[in-house]
């Protein structure tokens, strides 16, 4: 039964992707009409393939990655509501783009390779250190509720500091304030490619790692005593975090909710060990991006809504429902 | 396994401290192979250090511990992880991974790093879940799973492990009676076939079945010997300032409230 019940999900969210994918080519300012015009129609095949098709990938690549980092927070700190926003990661992420903003004094359009992997590398640097802000303010990932606390800190801090970077570099402003809503407006075919990149090493890691997770899921004492090498592994489950929450808020801005959201929805549909869990987690992610970015587009065509916007209503109304759903269970732990 | 050792695990002078503040100091213990030991005293005197301590699970200030031998520092991890089993108090988060999946982590030191569990990881993990009475419920998340039942559940992830020397802090948690009864069974039929046991136990009637006490007070050992020992249950007596008494009911040893 659960094996079954795991390969129809992993196939729901496969033929998901794909319908979405196909979707997400056809929806756009211009609508079907590019689709249909694409065999002789050069301008309708620059939409086609160099603005929707990217960015349709970038935003299932970019949640991907999201879904992956959920997943592997919640199980890495044994709680339930980490998350990459809640643990300040994402704050850090931000401030590291834009500091590479600032010295590179480029908007997001110019995706040139080499901004776009300096602007990457900034945020994945953001990202990790804030983490460990988080985990030393925490001193450990023992007690939920002090962790959250701290990433909340961590997270409102690095905020204020990128305001102040705003405010002393205006030049900045705008493209930070774009970053800030969450958008996939800016993801071109570089971004994608990256993105790919590093959903493959994180979600290869993560698979390797996953044994970690089960144990932790067990205690502390308990993981240890089963000759599990802790140290290095939640080092290397950290970077994997890390990694992937700046390289996607480093290409499409913030966008919340997806990675908190994704691993709760895989595992109220099956009950998995992490080896499984977390890759399904981030395809959940995947399709729950997508889907969203889909619905910015379509819903004030030929205007266009932050997809960040969408995420943040549609995981805040999630995470109300899970905490209306949970009041009975235990929180804390 | 090292048959040779004469004992199965051994602590020489253990000390450790805490926020400036000796939990453990000068704790000599010798554990023989092949039998069950029972720590037992009052609240706070140490005893699951002293587990933690002999699982090489606490940070040492002084003194080592060895295990069948050899001291715990000179085992690789894996290794280590094969000969001993540990099965810890309150510590597992209410998870979403399935009771069957709980009990297979118990041979994650059998396995290859990413190699799929054999037919001897499945044969164990079947046999484990049989002895604790929880193969029923193997397909059920841990989380849903009552104190008892989840009790059970984890009680067969240790034993899953197969390890000969086999530790456990209050593994009678949440346990009914029967299932008390249930768990001494399966400690004494992991004894019949070689293996150690050592338990932390506040339920002095049954820790008084055991083959050896080791009576702990503020830090250190009042006493180690048989339980079949006089001396042995006067200082149980003593330890809980004779406010309970040890007597001999239908052959079994008895502690009752004074």
């Amino acid at each position: 039964m659960p094996r079954s019940a795991i390969n129809w999900l992993g196939s729901a969210l496969v033929l998901a992707s794909l319908g979405l994918l196909v979707l997400g080519i056809a929806v756009g300012s211009t609508g079907l009409e590019s689709l249909w015009r694409l065999p002789h129609d050069a301008v309708a095949r620059q939409i086609v393939w160099e603005i929707r098709l990217p960015r349709s990938l970038g935003a299932w690549l970019a949640g991907a990655l999201l879904g992956l980092a959920g997943a592997v927070s919640q199980g890495l700190f044994r709680n339930p509501l980490a998350d990459p926003y809640l643990l300040g990661s994402a704050s850090g992420a931000a401030l590291g783009s834009a500091v590479a903003l600032v010295f590179a004094g480029a908007a997001p359009a110019g995706v040139l390779w080499l901004a776009r992997l300096g602007m990457t590398g900034m945020a994945f640097a953001g990202a990790a250190a804030a983490v460990f802000l988080a985990l030393m303010l925490a001193q450990g990932a023992q007690q939920g509720l002090r962790l959250l606390l701290a990433g909340v800190v961590v997270g409102v801090v690095l905020g204020a500091v990128r305001d102040a970077l705003e405010l002393r570099y205006p030049d900045i402003l705008q493209p930070m304030k774009a970053f800030g809503l969450g958008s996939t407006a800016f993801v071109g075919w570089p971004a994608c490619a990256l993105m790919l990149g590093t959903w493959l090493l994180c979600a290869g890691a993560a698979w390797g790692l996953a044994r970690a997770l089960d144990g932790l899921a067990l205690g502390e004492a308990t993981a240890a005593s089963l000759g599990l090498p802790l140290g290095p592994m939640r080092l290397g489950l950290i970077a994997v975090l890390a990694l992937a929450t700046g390289t996607a808020v480093a290409q499409t801005g913030l966008l919340a909710f997806v990675g908190l959201a994704a691993p709760h929805l895989v595992r109220s549909l099956v009950q998995a060990p992490h080896r499984i869990s977390v890759l399904l987690a981030s395809g959940m992610g995947a399709v729950l991006l997508l889907a969203a970015d889909i619905l910015a587009r379509a819903l004030l065509a030929p205007q266009e809504l932050p997809v960040g916007v969408l995420t943040a209503l549609l995981g805040g109304s999630y995470l109300l429902l899970l905490m209306y759903r949970r009041r009975s269970r235990d929180w804390s732990s | 396994m090292s048959k040779a050792a004469a004992h199965a695990l051994r602590a020489a002078s253990v000390g450790v401290q805490m926020r400036q503040r000796w939990i453990l100091e000068g704790v000599d213990v010798a554990i023989p192979p092949a039998a069950w030991t029972a720590i037992v005293g009052p609240n706070g005197a140490g005893k699951s250090t002293l587990l933690r301590a002999l699982a090489g699970l606490q940070p040492l200030a002084r003194g080592h511990v060895e295990l069948l031998g050899q001291p715990l520092a000179q085992w690789s991890r894996r290794a280590r992880a094969r000969q001993l089993a540990w099965l810890g108090q309150g510590e597992a988060a209410p998870t979403d991974l399935r009771s069957y999946d709980v009990v297979m982590l118990g041979r994650l030191p059998h396995q290859g790093w990413l190699a799929a569990p054999s037919a001897a990881d499945h044969a164990a993990v079947a046999q484990a879940l049989h002895a604790t009475h929880a193969w029923a419920w193997r397909e059920r998340p841990l989380a849903q799973l009552s104190g008892g039942e989840r009790q059970r559940v984890l009680l067969a992830r240790a034993l899953a492990t197969q390890a000969p020397v086999l530790l456990m802090d209050e593994p009678l948690a949440n346990l009914d009676p029967p299932h008390q009864g249930d768990w001494m069974a399966t400690v004494r039929q992991h004894i019949a076939q070689g293996a150690t046991v050592v338990s932390v136990l506040h339920e002095l009637g049954i820790a008084l079945q055991a083959d050896r006490l080791i009576v702990m007070q503020a830090g250190r050992v009042l006493h180690q010997g048989a339980t079949a020992d006089a001396a042995t249950r006067a200082a149980l007596e003593a330890v809980f300032d004779h406010r309970i008494r040890v007597r001999q009911v239908e052959g079994k040893w008895m502690a009752f409230l004074e």
